[in-house]
């Protein structure tokens, strides 16, 4: 069972009920009654004002960690060669996590001719690089990269991992999480200790983002881990960094390798991707269409950015997917965001409340997007964007002026 | 079910409010459609004034043109309500497209389904069902409106031919359609015993569709008039018996005005979404309009009487749909919704002050598509005689 | 071809919106949905189903209301639907949950392929497909994006951050789709007369031989440690006037944060 409800304290007030955001308390003869839909967050027994509400102690079973359990591991994500941004970002937390801890910090690159990217990893912050090497690795798949990696988990057993939450690590991560048969949180946008039980606080977002929830693995090793790229900011490399690089050999069995790669496509993105700019101009459902887009584009290309969108926009076919920003797009971190007809859906908020600064425009003054606005201008976008394009061509041309006379 | 003894006629009164879990899937079907498919282009098909054929073939896969019609003759084999909840759907986001449905369903596929023989259901009904073809449905004449006996097209037997002369007017699906139930006399030495009703085809020579009219509503349901002149139609191609044509008419209006009912429920259902969208957002004297209670008012009049109107459709639909006398009902719930929906939509635009008058807020086409149900399928004129004719009987 | 799809009914978050003054979810009046991605797996599903022929069996983990999800399922052209439920699953985790659809997928035997929604919008996680495919042994592709059958193999695209790949796989397999896969069907009105008249067949944790700390709370290695609504950002600044006033006094604004 879940939360237990003492039922000569309880008074019926519903206050648990107000406060369960899974809808898994009614009232019933006066009493609270907890439904199967509990999931045990505890909301409720924080909420109740008669102390009525009590979670039992967690029951501990399966296997105790063993004090064996140790480091903090980094599975490296690499594809053709390219090492991904956010294994350094992982290394970099990873190295914040393990100091705190008093361990190491190793990161496992598994491919085909991939050591040179070792190094790499040896200055963002690892202290030893398991390195696997196959041709079966060239590509990525699952099946080889899960055994891969598996192998070396129960040969040295780290006690905390960390992936990418890329469309490569959410594809490895649950596959390899299974087959330990331990506990993995996914897309964690903040990581910490608990300093007592060294347990690895796992923080994410929930229900659309509308709800935040720290998550631990108690009693099951390793406790993983997939983040969100662009959470953690990379360590500059560090040349005078050394450490060791330690060869695998792993063999794999058939059954891993049913599954082959055909082709693979590189689509040319339009312009640079809305990760990687330093202002992004994002419209939502009240920007209206398409025309209204090619507006924004202008702006995006006065200011040197790009265009991003809302699910919403996404959804009506006015932005391409990959510049929707929010808990189900991407994450951005820019300089400047400038939020038009956007209303900021908690979920939208998820994706980009890591900006530097946010502007908003929206016709209704009541919009949530302004709650988290460093400024905000009420009215029509069109006629602000327009505004906005003019007095950044006079100053423009100001400029121009002062420069060449 | 709770079944009460509600007093007066002793009639049965049957109480029980909830949907069962085909009408509430049917609802939730019908309202993402209607949100996804056609609210997008509602303004447009009624600028235009026309339904896109695509959406026509697209709502035949979903079996909105046969919901009612059991599954043996093409159609969805759904309940009564289930139809009359879709229509309410329909009208909330389009009530020309709500009423084009309706007229082929009540007016046309009903009656086949009713009194067509079994070589007739086979031939017109399971296409209708499909919504492979179209109905329309032609009573209304010059000279003959609310007085409905005064029809003066004819028919007249020529060994295998019907032989049609006449002209119809008002008819809605008049372009979108491709077979008509009309209504001619074969009797001319009687009343209303003469009427008998026909199955003709588009394309049928002697069958002329005339331009559509210009409407104050419902504008992308083209109305317009079609003309007899000795137009031949096969001998079987009569619906019913000689001389059964009124009391045919009569019966399927019965079905009619509940899909009217329906349309004004959903057109009032609109229209109080939008006042209350509106009254929440717009912001004069330093807050929302909604906290004046000169608005609030109109909020809860206009909640309550739809609620009233939508009980009272609901009821008559269950009766039909149950087999049970329902002429009295279908009359009281086409009354009091269509009056009800002019009364909203005046108030739903009255919230939105100037802007409601502006052809980019939907109000004003929730408030000249309401005017309609107030007049065809029997006036509220009309209704109040029927009503009153079967209290005093 | 045999398919099992696995659905998940969701709160439809879209729809939850926050409570200003007092912090917390307005949960009223959101209706609960068929998880998008779910929704795109089963018309993937219907469409091989009606080019190949086969059957579709539709599998979901949840509460006795969760019915509702199956007979929409069944109302959009699904062959049978099969509801997991018991109290002993409440709380599940991805482990939990792939658990007790594994031992499902398991006792319906005959089957090639499992199609999943890559991932569902109360939680996003995306692990109980690949999960799933661990405990069931087969092989797995996520993000898929187009999908064929090919001399008895499965060929389908997978979405990548910068393109996408193309994949070959013998089945039995598993594939979690996204949205781009297809457009869903809606239930037709008939398929919904008829899907209210099916039976739902009904598993619960005994009729799956799971074991009391397999599923549930007890079967779930994360454990929710505490929930929060994430603090807005903090008022800002509301800059008056025409929109031209506004846009300039804006940009004066972040040109003298030096923003820009």
């Amino acid at each position: 069972m879940t939360v237990t409800v003492e039922r000569s304290a309880c008074t019926g007030c519903g206050v648990c009920v107000e406060a369960c955001p899974f809808e898994a308390i009614e009232i019933v003869h006066g009493i609270a009654w907890i439904s199967p839909a509990c999931t045990d967050c505890s909301a409720c027994v924080e909420k109740c004002p008669e102390g009525a509400l009590s979670q039992p102690a967690d029951q501990v079973q399966g296997e105790k960690p063993r004090a064996r359990w140790e480091g903090v591991w980094v599975l490296a994500e690499q594809r053709h060669g390219n090492l991904a941004r956010v294994s350094r970002e992982l290394l970099a937390e990873g190295r914040r996590l393990a100091d705190e801890l008093q361990v190491q910090v190793a990161a496992v690159l598994v491919g085909d001719q991939v050591a040179d990217l070792a190094q790499d990893l040896l200055w963002s912050g690892a202290d030893t690089v398991y390195l696997v090497e196959d041709e079966a690795l060239a590509n990525y798949r699952t099946g080889p990269y899960a055994t891969a990696c598996t192998r070396l988990i129960e040969k040295y057993r780290p006690e905390i991992i960390l992936v990418g939450a890329t469309h490569l690590g959410r594809d490895l991560a649950p596959r390899i999480a299974a087959r330990l048969g331990t506990g993995l949180t996914a897309d964690c946008t903040a990581l910490d200790l608990d300093p007592e039980t060294r347990l690895l606080l796992q923080t994410r977002p929930a229900f659309g983002g509308n709800l935040m929830a720290t998550i631990t693995c108690p009693n099951h090793r390793p406790q993983m881990a997939t983040v969100r790229p662009g959470t953690f900011t990379p360590a500059t490399p560090d040349p005078k960094r050394t450490g060791r690089v330690v060869r695998e050999e792993v063999e794999f069995a058939p059954s891993d390798l049913v599954l082959q790669v055909v082709q693979y496509v590189r689509k040319p993105s339009q312009g640079g991707g809305i990760e990687n700019t330093e202002f992004l101009v994002a419209g939502g459902r009240g920007v209206g269409g398409r025309e209204g887009f090619a507006l924004l584009q202008e702006l995006a290309d006065a200011l040197g950015g790009e265009v991003a969108g809302s699910r919403a926009a996404v959804e009506a076919g006015w932005v391409s997917k990959e510049r929707q920003v929010g808990q189900t797009g991407k994450t951005v971190r820019p300089r400047l965001y400038l939020a038009c007809g956007i209303s900021g859906a908690i979920q939208h908020v998820a994706g980009m409340q890591g900006s530097e600064w946010v502007v908003a425009v929206n016709k209704n003054p009541e919009a949530p997007i302004f709650q988290v606005a460093d400024f905000g201008i009420v009215g029509d976008y069109r006629l602000v964007v327009k505004e906005l394009l003019e007095a950044l061509q006079e100053s423009n041309t100001a400029y121009r002026k002062r420069s060449t006379g | 079910m709770l079944g009460l003894m509600v007093a007066g006629e002793g009639e049965r009164m049957i109480m029980d409010f909830s949907l069962d879990r085909e009408e509430e899937m049917v609802r939730e079907m019908v309202r993402e459609f209607a949100e996804r498919e056609i609210a997008p282009i509602a303004a447009e098909m009624d600028e235009k004034g026309r339904i896109p054929e695509e959406l026509v073939k697209k709502m035949s896969r979903y079996n909105f043109w046969g919901i009612p019609i059991p599954q043996e003759y093409g159609g969805a084999g759904a309940s009564y309500l289930s139809y009359i909840i879709a229509m309410e759907e329909l009208a909330r986001v389009c009530a020309a497209l709500e009423v084009a449905c309706e007229t082929h369903t009540s007016l046309c596929a009903e009656p086949i389904y009713h009194y067509g023989t079994e070589e007739q259901k086979r031939k017109y009904l399971a296409p209708l069902a499909r919504g492979e073809t179209i109905g329309g449905f032609a009573l209304t004449e010059p000279n003959a409106g609310s007085d409905a006996g005064a029809l003066e097209t004819t028919a007249v037997l020529d060994g295998d031919t019907w032989v049609l002369n006449g002209t119809k007017i008002f008819i809605t699906n008049a372009l979108l359609a491709d077979i008509f139930v009309v209504m001619a006399k074969t009797d001319r030495s009687q009343g209303i015993k003469g009427i008998s009703a026909f199955l003709v085809e588009k394309g049928t020579p002697g069958f002329a569709v005339g331009l559509p009219e210009k409407t104050l509503g419902i504008r992308a349901s083209a109305v317009a008039e079609l003309v007899f002149d000795d137009c031949r139609i096969p001998r079987e191609n009569i619906l019913g018996k000689p001389g059964e044509g009124f009391r045919l008419a009569m019966a399927s209006l019965d079905g009619g005005r509940i899909g009217i009912a329906a349309q004004a429920v959903g057109i009032a259902q609109a229209a109080h979404e939008a006042a209350v969208k509106y009254a929440r957002e717009r912001k004069q004297f330093g807050r929302s309009i909604g906290r004046f209670q000169a608005i609030q008012w109109m909020i809860a009049d206009m909640a309550t009487e739809i609620q009233a109107a939508r009980l009272l459709t609901y009821q008559a639909a269950y009766r039909r749909g149950r087999g049970l006398n329902h002429t009295k009902e279908a009359a009281m719930a086409k009354l009091y919704a269509s009056e009800m929906a002019m009364r909203h939509t005046v108030k739903a635009l009255q919230v939105h002050g100037g802007y409601g008058y502006m052809t980019d807020y939907p109000v004003e086409r929730y408030l000249r598509d309401a005017k309609i149900t107030e007049i065809y399928e029997g006036t509220s004129e009309v209704q109040r005689m029927v009503i009153a004719g079967n209290i005093l009987r | 071809m045999r398919i099992i799809v696995c659905i998940k009914q969701v709160p439809d978050t879209s729809q939850v919106r926050i409570d200003p003054k007092k912090g917390t979810l307005i949960r009223q009046g959101v209706p609960s949905i068929i998880n998008p991605e779910d929704k795109h797996a089963l018309e993937e599903a219907l469409r091989i189903k009606e080019r190949c022929q086969g059957e579709v069996t539709v599998v979901t983990m949840g509460p006795p209301q969760a019915e509702k999800a199956l007979r929409e399922a069944l109302a959009m052209g699904g062959d049978r639907a099969v509801l997991l439920t018991d109290r002993a699953f409440a709380g599940s985790d991805t482990h939990a949950t792939a658990q007790v659809l594994a031992a499902a997928v398991r006792k319906i035997r005959d089957w090639d392929l499992v199609l999943c929604g890559r991932q569902a919008i109360d939680g996003d996680t995306a692990q109980v497909g690949p999960q799933l495919a661990e405990y069931l042994g087969v092989p797995q592709v996520t993000y898929a994006c187009k999908l064929h059958l090919e001399d008895g193999c499965l060929v389908a695209e997978r979405a990548l951050e910068d393109g996408f790949e193309k994949v070959k796989t013998r089945l039995p397999a598993l594939v979690t789709v996204t949205e781009e896969i297809n457009s869903p069907r809606y239930p037709s009105i008939r398929g919904i007369v008829q899907a209210v008249k099916m039976e739902i067949i009904t598993w619960n944790s005994r009729d799956l031989g799971i074991e009391q700390g397999q599923a549930g709370l007890d079967g779930s290695p994360t454990k929710v440690n505490k929930t929060y609504t994430p603090k807005p950002r903090g008022e800002g600044e509301v800059i008056p006037g025409s929109p031209g006033e506004a846009a300039r006094a804006l940009l004066a604004r972040l040109r003298e944060r030096k923003v820009i």
